[in-house]
């Protein structure tokens, strides 16, 4: 995508850059505390409303008897400097959403996956997701008080995942591990990144 | 943070009953802006300090201004003024259109950043 109408005068200080990170995984696992743990502020919400068909809509009329829909997304900023600023964007859980996805993983540089090893198989679609898409991702279990802990090869094994892919515990509530999955994270995705250079 | 334009937000928004108008009539009705696409994460600086003068602006617009005064991106814009992301991309366009805003893109064809962007972000981080 090219830049935007505006000024940009030569040797200038460098542009203002955003970049986002995703931060997944199933109902209650812990998104939204790990995007308000990180970030600057309170989470922020913002909200997409859509028609039953989503997409398409130039004319309004007749839309009071189309049965709108509002996806809410969960949102933190961590301003990193002047001129870049990273965004935390947890997903909307529900599968039907799948088009926010996109919208969403459109140039984020990667994703958390946050999984609660009592419900494993609710970050499954996350998994595939963004291993179908390409886009780095690690998985962060989630350590919730009462729920059995599980060695971290045993997650890697029963989640499938290839062994590259990063598997760590973290504490969503706690704006150090949380701190810790995302560095996991950007280190992962220039791994990721060079990897797929050398093999261009 | 202090919006400037918040009292005619409020105006205009009840916290039980949700919003009391209409998304989309605050846009009269236009569900795409006139020009430009705005990610979620377009970075969004206003270019005039106040426009609560000029012709043809709603209450929305001036708060989006005021807003933006410090550089602030579409998703933060929507949640700020509690409107859908979608009537904030049409307000969005009227403002382009009168060069009261500038917006810079984020990269999203261009594939992930060059290390320099990494390495910030994981310093920054880390400072945190």
């Amino acid at each position: 995508m090219d830049y935007g109408p505006s000024e940009r005068p030569a040797g200038a200080t460098p542009l203002p850059t955003a970049i986002k990170i995703l931060v997944a995984g199933g109902f209650g696992v812990g998104k939204t505390t790990m995007v308000g743990a990180v970030s600057e502020t309170r989470p922020l919400r913002t909200e997409e409303v859509l028609t039953e068909s989503g997409v398409g809509i130039d004319d309004l009329s007749g839309v009071e008897s189309k049965s709108t829909t509002t996806v809410a997304m969960d949102f933190g900023r961590i301003t990193i400097s002047d001129d870049l600023v990273l965004y935390l964007f947890g997903t909307p859980g529900q599968d039907r959403f799948w088009f926010v996805w996109d919208e969403l993983a459109l140039g984020a540089i990667g994703a958390v996956v946050l999984a609660d090893t009592r419900r494993l198989a609710d970050c499954f679609p996350s998994i595939d997701y963004f291993e179908g898409r390409g886009t780095p991702f690690v998985v962060a279990v989630n350590c919730f008080e009462g729920a059995k802990q599980y060695r971290l090869d045993e997650v890697q094994a029963a989640l499938n995942l290839d062994p590259d892919v990063p598997v760590l515990l973290c504490d969503a509530r706690r704006r150090e591990s949380s701190k810790e999955v995302l560095i996991t994270l950007l280190e992962h995705a220039m791994k990721t990144r060079d990897a797929r250079r050398t093999s261009d | 943070m202090t919006v400037q334009g918040e009292s005619a937000e409020h105006q205009w928004v009840d916290d039980h009953a949700g919003p009391v108008v209409r998304p989309y009539a605050v846009t009269r009705g236009r569900a795409r802006p006139v020009t430009g696409t705005f990610d979620l994460i377009s970075l969004v600086t206003a270019t005039r300090a106040d426009v609560s003068a000029e012709i043809g602006l709603g209450p929305e617009h001036v708060a989006i201004v005021g807003l933006c005064q410090r550089m602030q991106s579409v998703a933060e814009i929507a949640a700020h003024l509690d409107l859908p992301v979608g009537t904030i991309r049409v307000l969005l366009g009227d403002l382009v259109a009168r060069n009261l805003v500038q917006v810079r893109e984020p990269r999203t064809s261009a594939g992930l950043p060059d290390n320099s962007v990494f390495e910030a972000v994981i310093n920054g981080l880390r400072a945190l």
